[in-house]
């Protein structure tokens, strides 16, 4: 009969080397490369069901029955020709925003690189507000790359693996973002809240005109979103007392519970 | 000589047998549930590990815990650290009580699960609340609940593995 391995030695040794870990990839940052392998390394553990099921995914496209293709189709064909149609009108207002700002002589450009990115899991824990999805460094993902769905700002890459990342989303309590009302160009930070549905904007002061339903967008500031991505919506103002600051908080326009496909934006391509 | 040769062939297989129930483990914390479920997803890897603590102490140790949590951090994309001290601490406290909890019945040692599970997403709060403000609501200790009601069925499981796979006379 052996022993068990178990020494106050053991634990404490193992403890310090643990404190040592977190307090060097949270200050310095130099475990960046070993996660980078480990990464690597567990990517085909969490892509295990994932991959299956997207196979059945597009197996059960397949298999759709003809005529709701058809039908389908159709519709798409006529929800295309409006939406053209709308985008010409889009496009006569960009080109005319452009010439505007040219006569202003500012800088701006609406191009930039994008990569569509599929989650692999978002659900690991509850509480945090982070995903993976699947592309990595040898896609060109850096950190701290914006990331946003079909609806508006998602938040920003926070660690980069060879075949995934992981994505901080704009509604965990670490994240802020610079941004802009789009009523009166109020300028705020956004910061999560920690709930799904609720920002908070912060650094405003209680005469600021802010109502419900502005539309809240990126506004460029800080060299690290490109501007005009929407945020959200303003859902309530609740005044505070004696001319402190007002909490307003914003409905992300993002679908932060359902998105499953991403555009990773590269701003740093900017012409 | 021959009986020393068995017994080796026997721990390799061991071996195998906690290192295929780890990765098991590894794979249902990945496996998508629908939405309604999430927040009741066991913590598979730390009852997996406590099965081992309890079961065959002399070769599931702190380190083990150290480096399984190591991967859950990578797996989850947080501090690295950060699991692995939940583990450490855990794997200590079910290895000081491993004779004791082989022969509780399972209604305490799903007890003891469920305080060992509040114990480790209690450290893991504590971290992070040191970087900040941790989002804290009464779902984020349901994984507790969750792998205590688990218990008696991963202690049958892999018992009945072990017993197969790993015999009692060499452990």
């Amino acid at each position: 009969m052996q022993r068990p391995k178990i020494t106050t030695n053991r634990l404490l040794a193992a403890i310090c080397l643990c404190l040592g870990l977190m307090v060097m990839d949270h200050r310095y940052g130099h475990l960046e490369s070993t996660r980078t392998y480990l990464s690597g390394l567990v990517y085909p553990l969490q892509a295990t069901f994932n991959v299956p099921l997207q196979y059945l995914d597009r197996l059960m496209e397949q298999l759709q029955a003809r005529r709701a293709i058809l039908e389908e189709n159709d519709r798409l064909r006529r929800e295309n020709l409006k939406v053209g149609a709308s985008l010409q009108r889009y496009e006569a207002v960009a080109a005319e925003n452009e010439r505007l700002r040219e006569l202003l002589e500012s800088s701006y450009r609406i191009k930039e690189q994008v990569l569509l990115a599929e989650m692999v899991s978002i659900d690991l824990q509850a509480h945090s507000h982070r995903l993976v999805v699947n592309k990595g460094s040898r896609e060109g993902v850096y950190v701290g790359q914006p990331v946003v769905d079909a609806h508006g700002v998602m938040g920003q890459v926070l660690h980069v693996g060879p075949f995934s990342s992981s994505v901080l989303m704009l509604t965990d309590p670490r994240h802020a973002l610079p941004v802009s009302v789009t009523r009166t160009g109020l300028r705020a930070i956004a910061t999560g809240t920690g709930r799904r549905d609720e920002l908070q904007l912060e650094y405003l002061s209680s005469e600021s005109d802010v109502r419900k339903n502005d539309l809240v967008v990126s506004s460029g500031l800080g060299d690290r979103f490109p501007a005009g991505y929407p945020v959200g919506k303003v859902a309530r103002v609740e005044q505070g007392k004696d001319g402190s600051s007002p909490r307003i908080i914003v409905t992300p326009s993002a679908q932060v519970e359902y998105s499953v496909e991403f555009l990773l934006v590269d701003p740093r391509d900017r012409i | 000589m021959i009986d020393l040769r068995d017994k080796r062939r026997a721990a390799r297989r061991g071996n195998a047998l906690i290192a295929i129930s780890f990765l098991v483990a590894f794979l249902l914390t990945a496996l998508p549930l629908p939405t309604w479920m999430v927040p009741w997803r066991p913590l598979w890897v730390l009852t997996v590990l406590i099965y081992w603590c309890i079961a065959l102490p002399e070769r599931v140790g702190v380190f083990v815990a150290l480096a399984l949590g190591l991967l859950l951090d990578v797996y989850e994309g947080t501090l690295l650290g950060r699991n692995s001290l939940g583990l450490i601490v855990v794997t200590y406290i079910a290895h000081r009580h491993h004779l004791k909890l082989r022969v509780c019945p399972f209604v305490q040692q799903s007890l003891f699960v469920f305080s060992l599970a509040l114990l480790y997403l209690l450290i893991l709060l504590l971290v992070e609340w040191l970087l900040g403000i941790p989002p804290v609501t009464a779902r984020y200790w349901l994984p507790a609940v969750s792998s205590m009601l688990l218990w008696p069925w991963l202690f049958v499981i892999l018992r009945d593995a072990r017993r197969r796979f790993f015999p009692s006379r060499y452990a």
